[in-house]
């Protein structure tokens, strides 16, 4: 039997491995060495392997994530830990000018080979400026990559991917997953002896016939709840689509399955407005218009800035219940 | 405001061990750099007012000895990184006229295959990694490379370039705690001509007078403040940083004194508004650190006059053929606008084959 572990120690898993893999891995963050991490994502690995694989920064996004930036330019691999992904506005310049655009500015003479991972998701109280999902704002620049894991499994994968990946790679995690367990095989178990997920390939979670429920992060976990209840009580067959990775994208699995159901409602934890979804919804209505029997509907927050009272917050994000009501409106 | 230049004391900085090493000819060199550098800026202003050109350009004219004489000292693992006013970088890390005048027209044949401008030069091969947009943008990058030399093991620096302008920025504030705190082998060079485009030190930064490099004692950081009229001034003390960052991997903070005689871009209508004409006559006329080290040199018995002229004739040449380079290479195709962007895509790796990276 396969064995179960945390989204958690799945990412330090595929860290480790990276760290061991290619001498010029790093990682950097505030409190990710000998504070064990914020999140506890790092533990172990200053203990491990040091002080030059593993970095205590100050408190100064800007600072270390464009420093890192500069480094990967020869060669380093930096993986920069951002407390709450909401602190990449701190380092906005550095991310989105910077990190994109040096490659294209030089006429393909330098890429930019760093990874900023940290979580990205509403849903536990911490008020507005940190419960920002800013997957929507990175992927909308070309020269980035934006990476959203629903569960430990993938999170190893594809962590494991970004830090190999020649390009910035923005990795969003959501801290609510990161104590829930799933099976990830021992690297001795695995055929290649280790676990890389592509990026730019979306996965069908659970397989369906009548409606495709499509999303990315924790919105895929609770849109397999819902799939379950539609199931079980309302005799509704959802597929649901997980994007992985965001961009690039996997369009094929989305029209395929679409193709299939003929319906379509993308769910995601960040807000409406030239969201994820509308890139979705605008994709599936422009290339197979014809195999829908009904408007391509989104899920989201409710559109404001993250509400701290921690019952209603729990119903700002999408619930198991909205994707019910949506899907039984269309189906 | 003026700023602190002043007429070179050449003597004791011409016997600086640095500066005693150089032959006839390699101080004919760093002359023939700096007026390489204007000449080609003198006519890429003239293309720019015969249309041949878009967007800004920011002139380094009246600033040469700055990027010549901290340039010419560096070796194999020393790199540089700078602001929008590069052009200067950029020839005296050994880019050639053609690449840069190619760039300015938009043109496929230009360093940068006419995708970044005159403000976004590159070349790393020559350890130059731009050529930055945004004012302090690259201040966290160049302690970013003094970070990678470091960590490859190598015995090396990053020389970062700034205007006065980009001191108030919190990305250079955060880049000098870590340079510091981490003990990066990272030069901040502060080019500081006196005007943060058209506001005055005075107007924009706090104890102007004191000087703007004692800011580094905030950080416990080395610094240092330097004719920048004078090239072996700039030299000797741009040495000493050099030896702390590859001997003892420690920053510093370099602020050259040196005056822009053009405005802060093309674009800058009042360049003669916010400084009074008599200021910028008496810059140009007794602070220009070309003609100060010509004047060196005559002294020194290496050059005469008309030696000079055959160097600006020369510059002259090799820039408008550098125009005629410009003028005759092809822009680049419509195609091209997504290549350069990701290096998967680019490199038809398997990853770069995987999903969709471009919407259009």
């Amino acid at each position: 039997m396969t064995r179960k572990i945390s989204f958690r120690d799945a990412l330090k898993e595929g860290l480790d491995e990276e760290l061991a893999h290619d001498d010029n891995v790093v990682i950097i963050g505030e409190e990710v060495a000998q504070y064990n991490g914020a999140y506890k994502v790092t533990e172990g690995l200053w203990k491990k392997w040091g002080d030059k694989r593993v970095v205590d920064a100050p408190i100064s996004e800007a600072g270390f994530i464009g420093m890192g930036i500069g480094a990967s330019m020869l060669g380093i691999r930096p993986v920069m830990e951002l407390m709450f992904y909401s602190f990449a506005y701190v380092a906005f310049d550095q991310m989105m000018n910077n990190a994109a655009t040096c490659r294209y500015m030089s006429g393909g003479l330098i890429n930019v080979p760093i990874v900023v991972r940290g979580p990205a998701n509403g849903g536990t109280s911490v008020g507005a400026t940190h419960s920002h999902t800013p997957e929507n704002i990175f992927a909308n620049m070309p020269g980035l990559k934006v990476v959203s894991p629903s569960n430990a499994y993938d999170a190893k994968g594809l962590i494991k991917t970004a830090i190999r990946d020649n390009d910035p790679v923005y990795f969003m995690e959501s801290t609510v997953l990161y104590g829930q367990e799933w099976e990830v095989p021992e690297n001795s178990d695995l055929e290649d002896g280790e676990l890389l997920i592509p990026l730019g390939k979306a996965d069908i979670k659970r397989e369906g016939t009548d409606i495709s429920l499509i999303g990315h992060g924790r919105a895929v976990i609770t849109s397999l709840e819902a799939a379950k209840i539609l199931e079980e009580e309302h005799g509704i067959s959802a597929e649901v689509v997980d994007l992985r990775s965001i961009r690039p994208l996997d369009e094929d699995t989305i029209l395929d399955s679409v193709r299939k159901t003929h319906r379509a409602i993308y769910i995601e934890e960040n807000k409406p407005f030239c969201g994820v979804g509308a890139q979705i919804a605008s994709t599936i209505q422009e290339r197979v218009f014809d195999y829908l029997d009904a408007p391509v509907l989104r899920i989201t927050s409710v559109d404001a800035p993250a509400i701290y009272s921690p019952p209603v917050e729990k119903e700002q994000l999408p619930t198991a219940a909205d994707i019910v009501e949506k899907t039984l409106s269309i189906c | 405001m003026a700023t602190k230049t002043k007429k070179a004391e050449t003597k004791s900085f011409a016997d600086d061990p640095i500066n005693k090493s150089l032959s006839k000819d390699d101080k004919i060199d760093l002359l023939r750099q700096m007026v390489r550098v204007r000449r080609f800026e003198q006519i890429a202003l003239t293309e720019y007012q015969n249309d041949k050109m878009g967007g800004f350009l920011h002139l380094y004219i009246g600033q040469e000895s700055v990027a010549c004489g901290t340039i010419s000292i560096l070796g194999e693992h020393d790199h540089v990184i700078t602001a929008y006013r590069d052009h200067g970088h950029a020839l005296n890390v050994g880019m050639g006229m053609n690449e840069c005048m190619a760039e300015l027209f938009g043109k496929a044949t230009g360093c940068s295959k006419g995708k970044g401008g005159s403000m976004h030069y590159f070349a790393p091969d020559k350890n130059y990694w731009g050529g930055h947009g945004i004012v302090a943008g690259q201040t966290p990058l160049g302690a970013g490379l003094a970070y990678g030399v470091k960590y490859l093991g190598q015995k090396g620096s990053c020389l970062c370039y700034l205007g006065d302008g980009a001191i108030n920025q919190g990305a250079f504030h955060e880049s000098l705690n870590l340079a510091e705190l981490w003990d990066l082998p990272v030069i901040y060079v502060i080019e500081n001509n006196g005007y943060s485009m058209g506001t005055s030190q005075e107007r924009s930064s706090a104890h102007p007078k004191a000087g703007l490099a004692l800011r580094a004692e905030g950080y416990g950081m080395a610094w240092d403040q330097i004719n920048g009229v004078d090239l072996y001034e700039v030299r000797a003390k741009t040495k000493k940083a050099l030896d702390r960052a590859h001997n003892e991997s420690k920053p510093t903070l370099l602020e050259i004194f040196t005056y822009r005689h053009k405005g802060h871009s093309i674009a800058d209508a009042n360049a003669d508004k916010y400084r009074t004409k008599e200021e910028i006559q008496r810059y140009m006329q007794e602070h220009d650190p070309i003609t100060n080290f010509k004047e060196v040199l005559i002294t020194e018995g290496i050059i005469e006059e008309a030696d000079y002229k055959n160097l600006v004739k020369e510059a002259t040449k090799e820039a408008m053929e550098a125009v005629k380079f410009a003028d005759e290479s092809p822009y680049p195709d419509v195609s091209e606008i997504t290549d350069d962007v990701y290096w998967e895509v680019d490199n038809n790796t398997e990853a770069g084959r995987t999903g969709k990276h471009f919407f259009h």
